[in-house]
């Protein structure tokens, strides 16, 4: 079981980072919190600093994560903050308009900076500080979407996959450094990033839910962890549909 | 996405689009008016619903935003409920100083109607507790309000409805306890002559006072029914452990579970329930929100739904008045489930339009079976007219403009104050 004392939360604004992060600290979890919109994450840190009790630290900082050149100066200022690091969660992301995609490169290079790119620069610099510390746990919110490439949104799916097959790797690695290296993927998740789309139906998931799972999956050291858990049965379905016939159906 | 309801099920009708609020600082949709917010759906009627323009889903502003444990002032965004306070101030030795009957309201709600609990006669409304609040108007401009800040619009939107703009945050004053448990008395009384007696001696010594009657005894059984007096409790050396036990009602039932024979059976048991007269000790859930452990309790009413009927008479004709509409009641033979009643106290409410007001409140729940019981409703309007009475539009679907007209003086002040772009389904249908 890892311990969940001390967190740096990325994408904080996120519905699913914000019930994750409420979770962390009724557990009594100290956090820093990273979002793009200042004033979204303002509205964040002071509730959780609320619901924290007088021992527990909560802030945040501000950044574009898109711009990588200040990730290792963020977490050097979260390290500060507080006095250590037990486990980050990486939870920031965008649903790209896939239409939009198909019609501009410059459109899906940067869906996939957002989505893969940031994400990957930041895990490169937390692996190592996690490997020469010999603890901690690196969580990551992909999504099914990465585990099959499908019609309507195989750039989100693309830059999803990376990063799982990225942290299938460097679970590998760190696993004799004894850090957990969690793959968390969600399905339908009823947020603000799927405002668009028809929300009825058995499927859909609260983000309460979801965080649920993602602490759950963070004290244990899981893996690849779908969340709710029947996603687990329906990707393996779909990954195991022959390439022949899934290259005609329309999901 | 399925039309959201109020809590009765009636009406159902369906605006032409549903917008979620999320954070603060969003701007309110310029277009597809009027707008109206909704937030946990407790309330009855049509207060929180348009059958056109855009609803507000307010449950994604639920962040607290400060809360002082010295002083016990509290400030969060409107769709914070009830229950997400209390479970963050009450271990910390703080209570909400006014709460309805149950505590899945949001903050927002409970302005805009400006609710009451069972200590009114103590410390008057939710009104009263509310230091300042943040309101949205659909220009753009964001009003802070206050007793001594922008104080008309702080009094037109306590129990305001909803309409004078929305709602984005709250701060209120809390009110210290030492124990999260209560110290509870009931007691058995025969008739509504029992029932006077044993309420003026009990408001002068209790700061929760309520009563249930068994609306279906008529005759010398006439508002027969159990007297509950609490206050909230000292420290204690040897507290009971306790445990809410929730359930939920899972399915809808195609017709109404409460029926002539349920109610008569429930009424008698519930009145031979053992008492303590001699008091004990009531956890605050179990003593504020007895029916929030049955999650969904409104299905057991079936698909059609039912009507609440909440009214306020004067002291002067309140005697009388009780009496007169549960001799109407009682000869209807549609019962009602739980009858609540309770007097108010003197303390004049803020809002222009709040319900709470010297005098008596009855709450009754009524099946709806269709033409029926709103011929028996129509009939209870009569007397709640004759005796000076009206109803809480938090709590209606059905009643006739006249009847809030007359009930709420100040509506047509109000009015001044309504945001051009909010209305709802119930302003349309008691000011047309």
């Amino acid at each position: 079981m890892n311990s969940l004392k001390r967190i740096i939360i990325f994408g904080a604004t996120s519905a699913i980072a914000e019930q994750t992060a409420r979770q962390l600290v009724a557990r009594g979890a100290s956090l820093f919190c990273v979002g793009r919109d200042s004033s979204k994450l303002d509205a964040v840190v002071h509730d959780l600093q609320v619901r924290a009790s007088s021992e527990q630290r909560v802030d945040g900082k501000a950044a574009d994560l898109l711009d990588v050149s200040h990730h290792e100066s963020l977490l050097d200022a979260a390290e500060d903050f507080l006095g250590g690091v037990d486990a980050v969660l990486i939870a920031h992301g965008t649903l790209p308009d896939q239409k939009a995609c198909e019609a501009s490169f410059e459109q899906t290079r940067k869906e996939i900076d957002t989505n893969a790119t940031s994400v990957i620069s930041l895990l490169t610099l937390l692996a190592n500080r996690f490997e020469r510390q010999r603890s901690g746990v690196i969580a990551v919110v992909s999504s099914v979407a990465g585990d099959r490439g499908r019609q309507s949104n195989y750039v989100y799916g693309a830059a999803k996959g990376m990063v799982s097959i990225f942290l299938q790797g460097l679970r590998n690695r760190l696993a004799r450094s004894n850090v957990s290296v969690v793959t968390i993927k969600p399905g339908f998740v009823d947020t603000p990033m799927t405002a668009g789309m028809d929300k009825s139906g058995p499927l859909w998931a609260k983000p309460e839910q979801v965080a649920e799972g993602i602490v759950k999956a963070m004290t244990k050291g899981s893996g690849d962890v779908y969340l709710p858990w029947f996603w687990y049965w329906i990707m393996l379905i779909i990954r195991h549909i022959p390439e022949f016939i899934f290259k005609r159906m329309s999901l | 996405m399925k039309s959201p309801l109020s809590w009765n099920r009636i009406p159902r009708v369906q605006p032409d689009k549903i917008h979620r609020l999320g954070y603060r600082q969003a701007t309110l949709p310029q277009e597809s008016w009027p707008l109206l917010a909704y937030g946990n759906g407790r309330s009855y009627g049509d207060v929180c619903l348009t059958e056109s323009g855009t609803l507000l889903l307010t449950r994604g502003l639920d962040r607290f935003m400060a809360f002082d444990r010295h002083s016990g002032v509290l400030r969060c965004e409107s769709g914070v409920t009830l229950a997400d306070i209390l479970a963050l101030v009450v271990p910390q030795g703080w209570f909400l100083p006014s709460t309805p009957g149950t505590r899945y309201v949001t903050v927002g709600g409970a302005l805009a109607n400006d609710v009451h609990g069972k200590n009114h006669h103590v410390v008057g409304t939710f009104g009263h507790h509310v230091r300042r609040f943040g309101l949205l108007r659909s220009s753009g401009e964001r009003m802070e309000c206050a007793p001594d800040r922008h104080e008309d619009y702080f009094r037109a939107t306590i129990g305001g409805l909803g309409l004078t703009g929305l709602i984005e945050w709250v701060e209120l004053q809390l009110m210290p306890i030492q124990s999260p448990w209560m110290w509870v008395e009931s007691r058995r009384f025969g008739n509504l002559e029992e029932f006077w007696s044993l309420n003026r001696d009990a408001e002068t010594k209790w700061s929760y006072t309520v009563a249930w009657i068994d609306c279906l005894a008529s005759g010398s059984k006439r508002g027969r029914g159990i007297f509950l007096a609490g206050q909230h409790a000292p420290p204690q050396a040897n507290l009971p452990s306790f445990k809410e036990r929730s359930r939920r009602m899972a399915i809808d039932p195609p017709v109404s579970l409460i029926n002539h024979l349920s109610l008569r059976a429930f009424n008698a048991l519930y009145y031979r329930q053992p008492v303590n007269p001699c008091g004990a000790l009531q956890h605050y859930q179990s003593y504020f929100y007895p029916l929030d452990t049955i999650q969904d309790w409104n299905r057991i009413y079936g698909r059609k739904g039912f009507f609440q009927y909440q009214c306020v008479l004067p002291p002067s004709v309140a005697q009388d008045g009780v009496a007169e509409l549960l001799n109407t009641i009682a000869a209807s033979g549609q019962g009602s489930f739980l009858a609540v009643l309770k007097t108010f106290g003197e303390k004049p409410s803020l809002g222009m339009l709040s319900f709470p007001r010297p005098g008596t409140t009855l709450a009754l729940d009524f099946s709806n079976h269709g033409e029926a019981t709103l011929r028996l409703l129509d009939s209870l309007d009569a007397i709640l007219r004759e005796a000076g009475g009206t109803l809480y539009p938090a709590k209606d679907a059905r009643m006739p403009a006249d009847l809030f007209q007359s009930g709420f003086p100040e509506w047509e002040r109000f009015a001044d104050y309504i945001d051009p772009a909010f209305s709802s389904r119930f302003w349309r249908r008691v000011t047309s």
